[in-house]
């Protein structure tokens, strides 16, 4: 699996997509093994507020559940539906699959965000 | 891989949910090797095992193995087990690999006062690989000279799998019809390697502990540690059929037969989610604000395709279509009380 250039990536394995002030944020390839097969994605509401650093939401595969982080702060404005029923689409294509959009805000600092290099350097 | 119990365990190899399935519908095998064996013999074995296990070993013949539970004075588990009597004088017992240690120690202890009987420790003499599934029976039959057909569940037969020693048992914690088989440890390398080669035509699978925790749940076999430990007593765990009360013996009884008197005041329960939401081993049981249980197990089950889980209760809450809830991380989610098995195998 590659990681994409057109994205940046966080220390806790999420990967968010700017596109003008809105961002896509989703899990990378690595989160998805190891979290094994996905059963449940829970997601903030539309209108709802996320603060970068802090959990949005829940993810559970058959063995464990993991919280999920936002690389931004922001308002919800799109969350991804499909995934109530398709929670499997997590695993087989990580970095196809958003989660949430965010309509970014400026204020209060964002959270580590790195590059696909140096985002598979940590991983090692 | 994890560490488990002092050994290196894999949790899964292609996936927990598509190994889970091939064991539901085609086969796979399990490393178990871990598990604990402590074996029992001597002129008084019988009754030394009568007194440590609370089933009614003295009604097993040799070649026949019994689910039990080894208890504290207080009817409370210390583990549970399955005894294999392997002689009228010599019984195998396999305990839960974390156990070991605690099992051999309180057993070597307790029969001390029966004589005429020993007990040693023989877990590093035996590998032990579970091969469960519909499927099992095809796999195996081309690797042993042993009938596999006369084996009926919770028998056992000596013989050779792929020209190894072997000591084949219809037993298993999947729910599935399957068979674990006990080899010499130089041996199971080539046993493991022989039973896949078998099974490529049935495309069976190897599994890791994460289905096997899945199959177990899904069959509402009970796990040592979750569902069961020394504060839980097998009355209040649902295991009252496990129970041999011909057997007079055994360390317990006194204390479970008051509570079968007075009625156990909280029960482990099966339950199925209602709310979207999966409970886990820990999550409270709430009533309001009040917490009146726990989660002892809890997934989303891959063939069921629903989240379920086990449960202490109050009394009053374990009937079948109970309603209760669980705070999953910080929100109260409805669950509706179910009998137990979840699944049960076509026959």
């Amino acid at each position: 699996m590659t990681y994409p250039d057109d994205r940046k990536y966080t220390k806790d394995h999420e990967w968010v997509r700017f596109s003008g002030d809105t961002a896509e944020v989703g899990i990378t390839d690595f989160a998805q093994q190891q979290l094994g097969d996905v059963v449940y994605v829970e997601l903030p509401d539309i209108g709802s507020r996320v603060t970068a650093g802090q959990s949005f939401g829940s993810i559970e595969s058959v063995k464990a559940v993991s919280e999920l982080f936002a690389p931004v702060n922001g308002e919800v404005t799109e969350v991804n539906d499909a995934l109530k029923s398709q929670p499997e689409a997590v695993n087989k294509d990580p970095h196809a699959t958003w989660m949430i959009k965010v309509r970014v805000s400026g204020d209060g600092a964002a959270a580590d965000l790195f590059d696909s290099a140096q985002y598979q350097g940590m991983l090692g | 891989m994890v560490p488990f119990a002092g050994w290196d365990m894999p949790v899964e190899y292609a996936g927990i949910t598509s190994e889970h399935m091939a064991v539901r519908t085609r086969a796979g095998i399990f490393d178990v090797s871990h598990m604990g064996e402590v074996e029992i013999a001597g002129k008084n074995a019988e009754a030394a095992v009568r007194r440590i296990a609370c089933s009614d070993p003295a009604k097993l013949k040799v070649g026949q193995a019994q689910y039990s539970g080894l208890l504290t004075p207080d009817g409370t588990f210390l583990d549970d087990m399955i005894i294999y009597r392997m002689a009228p004088t010599h019984f195998l017992i396999v305990v839960n690999a974390s156990n070991t240690a605690k099992d051999f120690a309180w057993i070597s202890e307790q029969i001390k006062s029966v004589g005429e009987v020993a007990a040693i420790d023989s877990s590093s003499r035996y590998a032990l690989i579970a091969l469960a599934g519909p499927a099992s029976r095809e796999v195996l039959q081309p690797l042993t000279a042993v009938e596999l057909g006369e084996i009926s569940p919770f028998w056992f037969a000596h013989g050779e799998v792929a020209n190894a020693r072997a000591t084949i048992a219809r037993t298993g914690y999947t729910g599935e019809d399957g068979f674990e088989i006990f080899v010499p440890p130089n041996m199971a390398d080539r046993v493991w390697q022989a039973l896949l080669e078998s099974g490529r035509s049935v495309d069976l699978v190897p599994a890791g502990l994460g289905a096997r925790d899945t199959l177990r749940l899904e069959a509402s076999m009970r796990l040592y540690g979750n569902d069961i430990d020394e504060t839980t007593t097998v009355l209040e765990a649902g295991l009252g059929w496990v129970i041999g009360w011909s057997n007079e013996t055994f360390i317990g009884r006194d204390c479970l037969l008051a509570q079968k008197a007075s009625g156990v005041t909280r029960r482990l329960v099966g339950f199925e989610m209602v709310d979207r939401g999966i409970a886990r081993h820990g999550y409270r049981v709430m009533q309001g604000d009040t917490p009146i249980g726990v989660v002892t197990s809890g997934t989303q089950t891959p063939f069921l395709g629903k989240a379920i889980g086990m449960a202490y209760v109050p009394i009053d809450r374990s009937q079948p279509g109970s309603q209760i809830h669980i705070d999953i991380r910080g929100r109260a989610a409805a669950a509706r009380v179910v009998p137990m098995p979840f699944y049960k195998r076509p026959r």
